[in-house]
């Protein structure tokens, strides 16, 4: 349950500009702020949303890619400030919110229809 | 004074805004908290005070209880408690109040509260014992804590020796909880990590007695 002092607490976490609009299905590009020692960076992730869970400050998304045959995830704090770009490369026709089950497909079982307009 | 009354509100995550690390805070609504009563070594034979936190309508207090509000020229309070003073805190007097902003710079916090209750349980909730087998006819043993000691020497069950019983429901200290924020417009304090009690449980939150902020 969130009381009032939570959710203003939350309020105060949340990113001044709209998070873009992206769902599970959608392909998109992640620019994480790395730190290396006193320098920094901007890392690129790309892949697949296949879930967004909670809600306000505490909201994270999954991304999947598939790096030299091999499937991983990463889980995005929506709101991080590390997180300081999210891109939408193409949109997908999915018909649940969560996509776990592309995790026992491989190949071309586990693509993502594109939405068309 | 070092020590304030305050409810555990609930847990949710606060990022660094430099770092952008997330840390798991529990949100605590501290105070304010009017002094009711000073004891001091002189009439009682040692140094505290009485405190008291959240308002209560004085229809709803004990006539007894209303006067010893009114001596101290203080609020009706829901909860009291007495808590010791420590040096420095010789100016402490009725109806002195205190708010969040006492842990302004503290660093580290001590909180005080009861566990929420979970009745009689067995020793692999209570104690994390691994139970018995369950295979290789493991049956009767699956999980019970085998065996409690020795034999006709000593010819008794050792004291504290872990066993079933009432779990939770008793007086827990966590030490040294980093306070990552102070809201004294709210009345609230964010430590670090989990705090004992259910969310809207009772607490006491003192400044940390083994570690001091790091200046």
């Amino acid at each position: 349950m969130k009381t009032p002092i939570i959710d203003k607490i939350e309020q105060e976490q949340l990113k001044t500009e709209a998070p873009p609009a992206f769902a599970p299905g959608d392909t998109v590009k992640v620019h994480v702020n790395i730190k290396e020692g006193d320098k920094q960076r901007i890392q690129l992730f790309e892949g697949l949303v296949i879930a967004r869970k909670g809600s306000g400050a505490t909201e994270t998304f999954t991304v999947r890619r598939i790096s030299h045959g091999e499937g991983v995830e990463r889980v995005f704090p929506l709101h991080s400030p590390n997180v300081t770009k999210v891109e939408v490369t193409r949109r997908g026709k999915v018909r649940r919110a969560k996509l776990y089950y592309l995790r026992g497909l491989s190949g071309k079982k586990a693509r993502v229809k594109e939405k068309r307009f | 004074m070092n020590t304030i009354l305050g409810r555990k509100v609930g847990m949710t995550r606060v990022y660094d805004a430099e770092t952008g690390v997330q840390t798991p805070v529990t949100v605590i609504e501290v105070g304010p908290c009017t002094v009711v009563q000073r004891k001091t070594l002189a009439s009682d034979g040692y140094d505290a005070a009485q405190i008291g936190f959240e308002p209560r309508r004085e229809k709803n207090v004990t006539k007894p209880l209303r006067g010893h509000f009114a001596k101290a020229g203080a609020a009706c309070a829901r909860i009291l408690r007495e808590v010791r003073l420590g040096a420095g805190d010789e100016e402490v007097k009725a109806g002195d109040t205190v708010d969040a902003s006492l842990f302004d710079g503290a660093g580290f916090v001590d909180v005080t509260a009861k566990t929420k209750g979970r009745g009689f349980q067995g020793v692999v909730k209570r104690w994390r014992m691994g139970g018995g087998r369950a295979s290789h006819g493991g049956k009767s043993s699956l999980r019970s804590p085998g065996s409690i000691g020795m034999r006709e020497w000593p010819g008794r069950v050792f004291k504290n020796k872990k066993m079933p019983g009432q779990m939770g429901d008793r007086q827990v200290t966590v030490q040294n909880l980093r306070v990552v924020q102070v809201r004294p417009e709210d009345h609230a304090i964010l430590v670090e990590g989990a705090v004992p009690g259910p969310s809207g449980g009772v607490v006491l939150v003192r400044k940390s007695i083994k570690k001091a902020a790091k200046s």
